[in-house]
């Protein structure tokens, strides 16, 4: 049994953490947006593996991870034009668009995977961790939290902006407006259809960055069905977080310490089967669903596709 | 009176068109996909074709159907219901880990016919159970079933690795799964082929239910529950209740599904296979516009599809999840189907039907008063 306070084990715990949670704190983040101005995104799944695969593809044949989280953002955007057009333009159902989306992301990159990498499984560079001149120093923290990829930090900065453009300007209120009350933003002179667009085409491109983030940084290679369930959890945590960006940061970070206890726990000599540990995250998702069912709080007008005069 | 005929020939042609047109789009994009994968679409789905009909490879595609009607009416049962199960394949993988698990002790302690009875129950009754978080959530807060299932799915997936590892594990083998049911115990074939009776009782459930959906009072409150939940509070439906029950019907018909499965088809269960049967029957139970018996063609050309589309995915050297694809590709040119029937039908008349009428019956009346 390894010491539970010794720095490694501390380094290891939060490390796991970040990675667990950064790839779901940016498909929340997008899937909050979309769901603010109206847009059930059922199909992050098929996007996040989207992303992840172009993410990863463009990683390996560029060197650059940065360049594989822009392309792995660009296909994620792109996948969502399917919802943008049938969905938001069109009117057609979000529920089936959604499995659509979803079944066809992960079929695709299934099959492109199977075409190309199956046989030699190359890891994708990094380019390794940013390492914060003086704060990388810190014991325990500055090994975990401040040798993090360069690409945490735009994160950080992301989930800071969206709060602030969700809050604090005139474009992040008629993203609520179209949720809210379509009608009205349209009385207003905006356009219910160029928000609602808009908001699904950046949902798609934060889905598509997650799905990255989690080839690129937190596995260092694209698996088939690589995020198993991720982008629903994204959904639920976007549920909880009632449109509250900070709670999403939160609500992630907890699953983020579900998912390192699993690793953790995996350290430890204690015989706990990988299918328990796999199940964590998701169980400890649905209690505290159960728990805060109450506070479920989705848009009033949540996947009610605006018809310019309809009652 | 002609006119009222070739009106109803016009509706069955389009009700055909639209229901078999997506798969033919699906098919020709999956085409074009194919060939941008540098394979000959020709030779796949001709490879499709021989595989699932050719020889005696109709009986595997008859066997598959056993399951995946199941899992159909399972569906259709709820969607008629405006819920969404979109969690079978939790469901589905806990009921056949219950059965594969004590039915060996199952079939060697009690009569064939009475260990085959317990076993479709306790596999119903398993996926019922499964359903039952996701049903009071949205029974008592109103909680988006969608998300529910779908993580129950998961947790149900990680939950039978786990009762196949620790408790149903066959002690003889070094692999994860359970025992075998001998092949002797397994469900009896129809006389002359090699489809065992499952096929029967899909068949036999899918008709009994197209009864109960269209003939009964329990299919019309459903119908008045899907149409609208409020309505149905006002004439005396408890929403609550349906959205419990309807939860459990569909659970238990997906159970039955996994029971026929393992005890016609499998025998046994390893760990982490995932047939992912519900979502591949979920485009197909719409282009049946949620009927039992309707959906009979489209589970038969599913089953073709993936049991030939399985080996003439190895023949060509491509992921099997390319069906997936295609799957996804027929439910898009669906909604776009739909879509345009629509515009087209609201194209044919400026005016709707009542205010046609309002408007003929006055000139109606005045052309009869001269007349007289």
């Amino acid at each position: 049994m390894i010491d539970l306070l010794s720095p490694a084990f501390l380094i290891t715990f939060i490390v796991g953490c970040l990675v667990g949670t950064v790839p779901l704190m940016l498909a929340a983040l997008g899937e909050t947006i979309g769901e603010q101005s109206g847009v059930l995104n059922l199909g992050i799944e098929g996007m996040m593996l989207v992303g992840g695969y172009a993410g990863y593809v463009a990683t390996l044949s560029s060197g650059s991870s940065w360049l594989g989280m822009l392309v792995g953002a660009l296909a994620g955007a792109a996948l969502s034009l399917v919802i943008v057009v049938l969905n938001v333009w069109l009117g057609l159902n979000q529920i089936v668009l959604g499995i659509a989306v979803t079944l066809a992301g992960g079929g695709i990159t299934s099959v492109l995977y199977d075409q190309l990498y199956s046989k030699t499984a190359p890891r994708a560079d990094t380019g390794g961790a940013l390492k914060i001149p003086g704060l990388s120093d810190i014991p325990v923290i500055g090994p975990s939290l401040f040798s993090q990829p360069g690409f945490f930090w735009v994160t950080v900065a992301l989930v800071v902006g969206v709060g602030f453009f969700l809050r604090r300007t005139n474009w992040g209120l008629s993203i609520r407006a179209a949720g809210q009350k379509p009608a009205s933003l349209d009385a207003a002179g905006g356009s219910v259809m160029r928000t609602r667009s808009q908001a699904a085409l950046l949902g798609g491109a934060f889905a598509g960055l997650g799905g990255a983030y989690l080839a690129v940084f937190a596995t260092g290679a694209f698996t088939p069905f690589m995020t198993n369930g991720l982008g629903y959890v994204a959904i639920i945590v976007t549920m909880l977080a009632r449109g509250r960006v900070l709670w999403v940061a939160l609500v992630s970070l907890l699953y983020g310490v579900t998912v390192a206890l699993g690793t953790v726990l995996q350290l430890t000599s204690l015989d706990i089967p990988t299918d328990v540990i796999g199940m964590l995250p998701y169980l400890a998702v649905m209690i505290v669903l159960v728990v805060f069912a109450r506070s479920v709080y989705i848009s009033p007008a949540l996947g009610a596709p605006y018809t310019r005069g309809a009652r | 009176m002609a006119s009222e005929r070739s009106g109803r020939v016009r509706g069955i042609v389009e009700t055909v068109v639209r229901s078999v047109l997506p798969v033919v789009l699906a098919l020709i994009a999956g085409g074009i996909i194919l060939a941008a994968l540098g394979k000959n679409p020709f030779v796949f789905y001709g490879a499709i074709v021989e595989n699932g009909i050719g020889g005696t490879n109709w009986e595997d595609s008859l066997v598959m159907m056993a399951p995946l009607l199941l899992i159909a009416v399972g569906l259709i049962v709820v969607f008629r219901g405006q819920l969404w199960n979109l969690g079978s394949a939790g469901q589905y993988l806990l009921a056949a880990v219950v059965v594969t698990g004590i039915g060996p002790w199952a079939l060697k302690t009690l009569p064939a016919a009475l260990a085959y009875l317990l076993l479709a129950v306790a596999g119903a009754a398993t996926a019922a159970v499964w359903t039952l978080v996701p049903a009071w959530l949205k029974a008592r807060f109103g909680t988006n079933e969608i998300i529910t299932t779908l993580v129950m799915s998961t947790i149900g997936a990680g939950l039978t690795n786990i009762l196949i590892e620790n408790v149903f594990q066959d002690p003889e083998l070094n692999t994860p799964q359970t025992s075998e049911i001998p092949i002797a115990d397994m469900l009896p074939f129809i006389p002359g082929t090699q489809v065992h009776v499952g096929f029967v009782v899909a068949i036999v459930v899918a008709i009994v239910f197209q009864v109960i959906l269209s003939r009964t009072s329990f299919g019309l409150r459903l119908d008045v529950f899907g149409a609208s939940p409020k309505a149905a509070r006002h004439v005396g439906i408890s929403s609550k209740r349906m959205i419990v029950l309807l939860f459990v019907i569909s659970g238990g018909l997906i159970g039955l599904g996994a029971a026929m499965d393992m005890m016609g088809e499998w025998g046994y269960l390893r760990s982490n296979w995932n047939p992912h049967y519900g979502d591949a029957m979920i485009p197909f139970v719409f282009l049946a516009r949620l009927s039992p018996v309707g959906s009979i063609p489209f589970v038969a050309f599913y089953a073709v599809f993936a049991t030939g589309g399985t080996i003439a995915s190895q023949q060509t050297g491509l992921s099997v999840d390319f069906l997936s694809v295609i799957v996804a590709l027929i439910l898009i040119f669906m909604t776009i189907t739909e879509y345009v029937g629509t515009k087209r039908r609201l194209g044919q008349s400026y005016l709707p039907d009542e205010l046609k009428n309002t408007v003929r019956i006055p000139f109606a009346r005045l052309a009869s008063r001269s007349a007289a």
